[in-house]
């Protein structure tokens, strides 16, 4: 307890990661013979600035991103639709509810042979299940969401004679936002890994996935631990990002779901 | 334009459907309620005292019998009527202003006029300052005067209150009691308070209905003619209470209220995080 306080709030988070880093270093320098396996953190910095030299990372980046973007707003959005008409309307939910749950029990790399032979290997192929991986969780929270709107405010907005647009609009969907949120930032953290995962499945475009295929091939460990890195940081600053944007829109709660 | 509602109840049954059974609930209840009144309706739980008030508001329907207000048979809800329930049903994503806005929403009145009746009604209700909190910044006591305002604010005919004060502390409950009968004098409408409170009942009601339960009746009618702003401790305020009791019995004495102990968050590293 004591060790903890004695730390900077700031700081706390960088405590695991900065012992890694001195392990690793450490093990290097006192170990007999090093596996092949193992590169000095020099190396993965050394790797890092070439990557970025030529631009490669860059690229990959690029196309990742993009993807991203593509995919999650097409299924992200989507799935708000589909979420919200299946929570809002009783009949929707009889009728689609339970193939939805049915197509919602398959492991998303199962829809890879299909994506591939429908929309082909390339880009199209990759946005489309993108979407489809923002696709589920949006449909999910946004469900939820909107029917577990407390019964108390709708009889407040009988009461008051809302029609039935104004209590969409000032009762079920301002209660219904953060667990919209908690969906969006689902289908984010799987859209992005799914983007990773449709590198490896679907044939090479540039992408940080693709960069570390390559790695692999070439046994490049430098390179994959910055591969590993890059997605870790992007992952983060896109739930930094969504958690900004939540904070702007949540003010009325003061609490964020981003940081679980 | 009469500001205040007459409200007549003839034989007046409500029943619920549970699987096959049918529950009543209310049983022949007679009721003239003069515009201006303020009536006071005490029972024990079950005597379904709340049905009533629901059944008035329009938020329950299938009854037998007449529910007439000025006259004309009440179908849905309206503007003319308001509700305060005993949680304050706030939308915690609205500040005061616009949850007090909400009962304005379609009314047929400029905007700036809204404004002003707003304006008109946290001042009422002793809020001024707080026009732009947040319902989670509010005590439960200022919750519920922001539910007082919001029902009052499009000037209903009849004000129902379930059971207003029941979740808020003994202090905090006298001084909204006394706040809601000064401006039940100054508003000059019809209202209706459910309550378990007898003290209360009587502190407010120029008319005191006791119900009694399974299935809900009236028991008794007592007109109270005591002067406003009422004394707790005279004798005939006493009196008037014991009367009251008496009437409804042992059932009364129980409160339906518990204690629950707060657990005070310690500064404690291991504690779970919520």
């Amino acid at each position: 307890m004591k060790i903890l306080t004695a730390i900077p709030k700031p700081l706390r988070a960088w405590v695991l990661p900065v012992l890694l880093l001195i392990t690793w270093s450490v093990y290097g320098h006192v170990a007999d013979n090093l596996s092949p396996a193992y590169v000095s953190i020099l190396s993965v910095f050394e790797r890092a600035y070439l990557l970025l030299a030529s631009n490669e990372l860059q690229l990959a980046l690029e196309g990742s991103l993009t993807r991203l973007i593509k995919g999650l707003a097409i299924g992200a959005f989507i799935g708000f639709v589909v979420g919200g008409l299946l929570g809002a309307s009783r009949l929707l939910d009889k009728l689609f509810g339970p193939s939805f749950n049915t197509l919602k029990q398959i492991s998303l790399f199962a829809w890879i042979p299909l994506m591939s032979i429908w929309f082909g290997m390339g880009d199209t192929g990759k946005v489309v299940f993108l979407a489809m991986a923002a696709f589920f969780p949006m449909v999910v929270n946004t469900y939820e969401g909107v029917r577990s709107v407390p019964r108390e405010l709708l009889e407040v907005a009988r009461v008051t004679r809302l029609s039935r647009w104004q209590v969409i609009r000032l009762i079920v969907l301002p209660s219904a936002v953060p667990s919209i949120f908690t969906g969006f930032y689902l289908s984010i953290i799987y859209a992005w890994l799914a983007g990773i995962g449709a590198e490896y499945f679907l044939s090479s475009s540039p992408g940080v996935g693709t960069l570390l295929i390559d790695a692999q091939e070439h046994f490049l460990m430098d390179q994959i631990i910055v591969g590993v890195t890059v997605i870790g940081l992007v992952g983060l600053a896109l739930n930094a990002s969504a958690g900004r944007l939540e904070k702007s829109l949540l003010n009325w709660r003061g609490k964020s779901t981003a940081t679980y | 334009m009469s500001k205040a509602g007459h409200l007549n109840l003839n034989h007046l049954y409500k029943s619920f459907h549970v699987k096959d059974k049918t529950l009543s609930v209310l049983e022949d209840i007679n009721l003239s309620i003069n515009p201006g009144d303020f009536i006071s309706i005490v029972g024990s739980s079950g005597c379904g005292k709340s049905t009533l008030l629901r059944l008035i508001v329009g938020l329950e329907e299938d009854y037998q019998g007449d529910l007439l207000l000025n006259g004309q048979p009440i179908v849905g809800t309206s503007l003319d009527r308001g509700i305060v329930f005993q949680e304050h049903r706030l939308s915690p994503w609205l500040i005061v202003e616009k949850n007090i806005g909400l009962g304005l929403v379609n009314s047929k009145i400029s905007d700036a006029e809204k404004a002003s009746l707003i304006r008109e009604h946290i001042e009422l209700v002793g809020l001024t300052g707080f026009e732009t909190a947040y319902p989670h910044q509010l005590s439960g006591g200022m919750s519920q005067r922001v539910a007082i305002a919001r029902a009052l604010v499009n000037r209903p005919k009849v004000l129902l209150l379930d059971e207003p004060f029941g979740a808020l502390d003994a202090l905090t409950r006298s001084h909204l009691q006394q706040e809601l009968q000064k401006i039940w004098e100054k508003e000059g409408i019809t209202m209706i308070l459910v309550t378990h409170d007898v003290e209360e009942a009587v502190f407010l009601g120029n008319r005191i209905v006791v119900m009694e339960p399974r299935p809900g009746r009236i028991k008794k009618v007592i007109d109270v003619d005591l002067p406003y702003p009422r004394n707790r401790n005279s004798l005939a305020f006493n009196h008037l209470r014991e009367q009251v009791l008496a009437e409804f019995g042992e059932d009364a004495q129980g409160s339906d209220e518990t204690n629950v102990a707060l657990l005070e968050p310690g500064i404690d590293l291991w504690r779970f995080s919520w």
